[in-house]
């Protein structure tokens, strides 16, 4: 049995491509911004651009656009769900019947749309996630949550925690794979039993993983504080982020983007309906 | 620099809460330059000695002074610490960041040098511990004895005038410990003062001086040469196999005095 | 009487870019009342090849056999004939659960489902072969010293009495005379007829206690036989991040110079064989 396996939804993906060698505060506005585009379709045409969007990032960023589609794996239940509480529970015109439950032409648009819509986000999101290592979106959140610092806001604080946390992730995963051998080793089994008594078993693996978390939280605290670490202080940076003029392009083709897919969401039917006015949708 | 490098007078440390303090009386002054190997048994009070020094306990009783600069006063702790860097036991808790250059510039960062400044200190770091090859790679990766030079690389980025190294080897393999021990050698002919806190006799054989710590006083502080001939056996540490072999060697007759214990040398000087 | 393993390869993340091959061919055995030591670098598969004789990892191929017969790793046998073989994690104290020694101890044991007075009697005669005080098995782990607690972690695979014992570094981080006494403390129930298999990069203890050593190098049985072949072939053939006790590289530089002293033996038996050779050129 193993822990580190099944941990791969949304990983960085090193590469040296245009879309990496984006500031990461670029890449983190740039996506919450497209998020506009799907959120913005409310017809199946709509999603035109933001498929087109999606197709952009993966060849400027040589991540497969098979993978990007596979890191939507994890929400498909959650999109099963949405998809048929909108088919069935959405008023409208019938158009046939399951049984006692009734789809509307609505309701299939809807089911549709949303699917899609949240497809879209997870995708977006994946794509952030794999051309921006662990490290830069740490450092890129935290100068984007840089003026909540005025509010007191501890900004660097939660910066440290996360790449502490990053840093400690692949240890952690180490740790808890040799205590559930040790203590399989000495008869302990996960295998048998109900629910309870599994859980149960899981006593002794998680206890000394957490004992053995708060020594070393303790530790590392006594050696950051040896390395002149102080909570808040003013810190410099090895790699500072640097706003280059391809951020700035970067930002305008977003910007720009998102204009079109909202001026094509407003004409798109009345085009479709000029030029195919049986159409379906 | 002119005074000594560490003065330590009749310096206490009781933990919070603990019967009998940790360390009581002691009295220790190193001079820069010098290595010292502390040596005691578990709970002898090495280690909190050895954060005395660091200003990360301050004595309750008597003074702690570094550079001439006294520990109680937080105001001096940054630049105690940036002067006297402490490197632990385990590498895996020492380690801040993922990615090698950006851990060993966690120090720097944090004292608010620029850039260029941080990139030219890490540069030498990463050179001094041979680590310059894996600069990009991921701390995680590393094997055992290059996290313990990465730790140390962490520390030299301040440019410290000393290394405080808490049983830094303990958990190396002979492979690990033999190149960690060259960086330290070269780093003290460079004049970086180091106090090491070490089990194993054989890494004692560098040191130029040997302060031996009891139940939390200093019980023994003199010359390698005393320690070996007069004082081991009483503390009831072992001796180096090397030098165990020029013992008999001796005895026997089959080497000449002044032999020194490594084996080239003993092979070298052996008379039938 | 023996644990065997048989021509054991494995490959960690098999069929990904990442795998790579920690053990190729493995074989080594190890009888009751036998010490067998299992040195290499850090990375060499030593620790691979511990978790095997546990049957903790499935061979690419090979198989583990435990008195005479095979057992498949994740099957109902596989978990009967674990009790069969201790393991020894390194620093294996970070295993604790506990509130008490005495349950840590008892918890093995009690795995199999040993229970009422045959389980204090197992805890109680575990800490003793561990050499824990009985004052100790009512305390709190975390409240023992560096070396109680590694006797206490010790006791708490005993308390299974395995036929063989499998120890990965046992001794790592303590000091040297907590190294001295588990190190005698093993030899004891080796001579009372455990299998001591120890996975170690300490050539001292190896040379010394062993009965054979089994020598990996990247993932490569490349020597195995008694110490003293052993160190004739390691003297001839170094292999990286292994290194020989000085008074075997002093032995080996007197072969050199003609003198015939055992490798594996102690300081004093090269005196001898040195105060021999005089006595003979004198002559």
């Amino acid at each position: 049995m193993k822990f580190s396996n099944g941990f791969s939804m949304g990983q960085f993906v090193p590469g040296e491509s245009r879309v990496h060698s984006l500031d990461p505060r670029c890449k983190i506005m740039g996506m919450f911004i497209l998020l506009a585009v799907p959120f913005a379709a409310k017809k199946p045409l709509d999603f035109v651009p933001a498929a087109f969007c999606l197709y952009a990032i993966s060849a400027a960023s040589g991540i497969r656009f098979a993978k990007l589609l596979r890191a939507g794996r994890p929400v498909l239940f959650l999109i099963a769900f949405t998809a048929i509480l909108n088919l069935f529970w959405t008023p409208g015109r019938e158009i046939t019947r399951l049984g006692p439950l009734r789809v509307t032409a609505e309701g299939v648009t809807l089911a549709f749309c949303v699917s899609l819509r949240i497809y879209c986000l997870v995708m977006m999101a994946a794509a952030l996630m794999m051309t921006t290592s662990p490290m830069d979106f740490a450092s890129g959140a935290e100068r984007l949550m840089s003026p909540l610092a005025v509010i007191k806001f501890p900004v660097s604080e939660m910066a440290m925690m996360m790449t502490i946390a990053l840093r400690f992730i692949p240890t952690l995963f180490e740790e808890s794979e040799r205590i559930m051998k040790a203590q399989m080793s000495r008869g302990a089994d996960f295998e048998s039993g109900g629910l309870i008594k599994r859980a149960r078993a899981y006593i002794p693996i998680l206890a000394p993983l957490f004992i053995q978390v708060f020594v070393r939280a303790d530790n590392l605290a006594t050696a950051m504080e040896s390395r002149c670490y102080v909570p808040g202080a003013p810190r410099t940076k090895l790699n500072p982020l640097v706003w280059r003029s391809r951020d700035t392009a970067a930002m305008a083709c977003v910007i720009a983007f998102v204009v079109f897919s909202l001026v094509w969401n407003r004409y798109i039917y009345r085009l479709a309906d000029l030029l195919c006015p049986e159409s379906l949708f | 620099m002119d005074g000594p490098i560490f003065s330590v007078r009749g310096a206490e440390y009781a933990y919070k809460g603990a019967s009998c303090p940790a360390i009581e009386d002691v009295n220790l002054s190193v001079a820069s330059g010098e290595w010292v190997a502390l040596l005691g048994t578990n709970g002898s009070g090495k280690s909190t000695l050895a954060k005395m020094m660091n200003a990360l306990l301050v004595p309750t009783r008597g003074v702690c002074f570094v550079m001439g600069m006294d520990t109680s006063d937080a105001e001096l702790a940054a630049f105690i610490r940036r002067n006297v860097a402490l490197v632990f036991q385990n590498p895996d808790d020492q380690i801040v960041a993922s990615i090698v250059e950006e851990d060993v510039a966690f120090g720097p960062e944090n004292l608010g040098l620029p850039s260029d400044a941080i990139r030219a200190v890490v540069e030498r770091a990463l050179r001094l511990t041979g680590l310059s090859e894996t600069r990009r790679r991921g701390s995680h990766s590393l094997s055992g004895g290059q996290k313990q030079r990465l730790a140390l690389a962490g520390a030299l980025a301040m440019e410290p005038k000393a290394l405080i190294l808490d049983e830094s080897t303990s958990m190396l393999d002979p492979e690990g410990r033999a190149s960690f021990l060259d960086c330290l050698r070269e780093l003290n002919a460079r004049g970086i003062t180091v106090i090491q806190i070490t089990h194993r006799m054989e890494e004692v054989v560098h040191a130029s001086r040997i302060v031996v710590m009891e139940k939390g006083k200093i019980a023994w502080d003199g010359s390698p040469y005393i320690f070996w001939e007069e004082k081991r056996a009483a503390f009831g540490f072992d001796i180096p196999p090397e030098l165990e072999l020029l013992r008999s060697l001796r005895a026997g007759g089959f080497v000449p005095a002044g032999t020194r214990p490594a084996v080239n040398d003993l092979l070298e000087a052996l008379c039938l | 009487m023996s644990i065997k393993a048989v021509n054991i390869k494995y490959i960690y993340n098999a069929g990904t870019p990442a795998a790579v091959t920690a053990l190729d061919g493995v074989s080594v055995e190890a009888g009751r009342g036998e010490w067998v030591s299992i040195v290499g670098h850090t990375g060499s598969g030593k620790s691979t090849l511990a978790q095997h004789l546990n049957l903790l990892l499935t061979p690419s191929s090979g198989f583990v056999s435990i008195d005479g017969a095979t057992i498949a790793p994740g099957s109902r046998e596989a978990r009967a004939a674990r009790r069969k073989v201790g393991l020894v994690f390194q620093y294996p104290e970070s295993q604790f659960f506990a509130e008490t020694v005495r349950e840590e101890i008892a918890f093995a044991p009690s795995n199999w489902g040993v229970a009422g007075v045959a389980l204090d009697a197992c805890v109680n005669e575990a800490a003793a072969s561990a050499g824990l005080s009985p004052s100790a098995l009512g305390s709190n782990p975390f409240s023992l010293s560096g070396g109680e607690r590694r006797r206490a972690a010790i006791a708490s695979v005993l308390s299974m009495k395995p036929d063989y014992l499998v120890l990965d570094e046992p001794t790592a981080g303590l000091d040297a005379s907590g190294v001295r006494g588990l190190t005698a403390t093993f030899g004891e129930l080796c001579s009372k007829g455990m299998a001591v298999i120890h996975v170690t990069h300490d050539m001292e203890i190896a040379m010394s206690m062993s009965d054979r050593i089994a020598v990996l190098e990247r993932g490569v049985l490349v020597a195995s036989g008694a110490p003293e072949r052993v160190a004739e072939y390691l003297s001839e053939r170094p292999v990286k991040g292994l290194v020989m006790p000085a008074s075997a590289r002093f032995a080996h530089g007197l072969r050199e110079k003609g003198i015939h002293a055992p490798l594996a033996g102690g300081v004093s038996e090269i005196i001898e064989t040195l105060e021999e050779a005089r006595s003979r050129r004198k002559r």
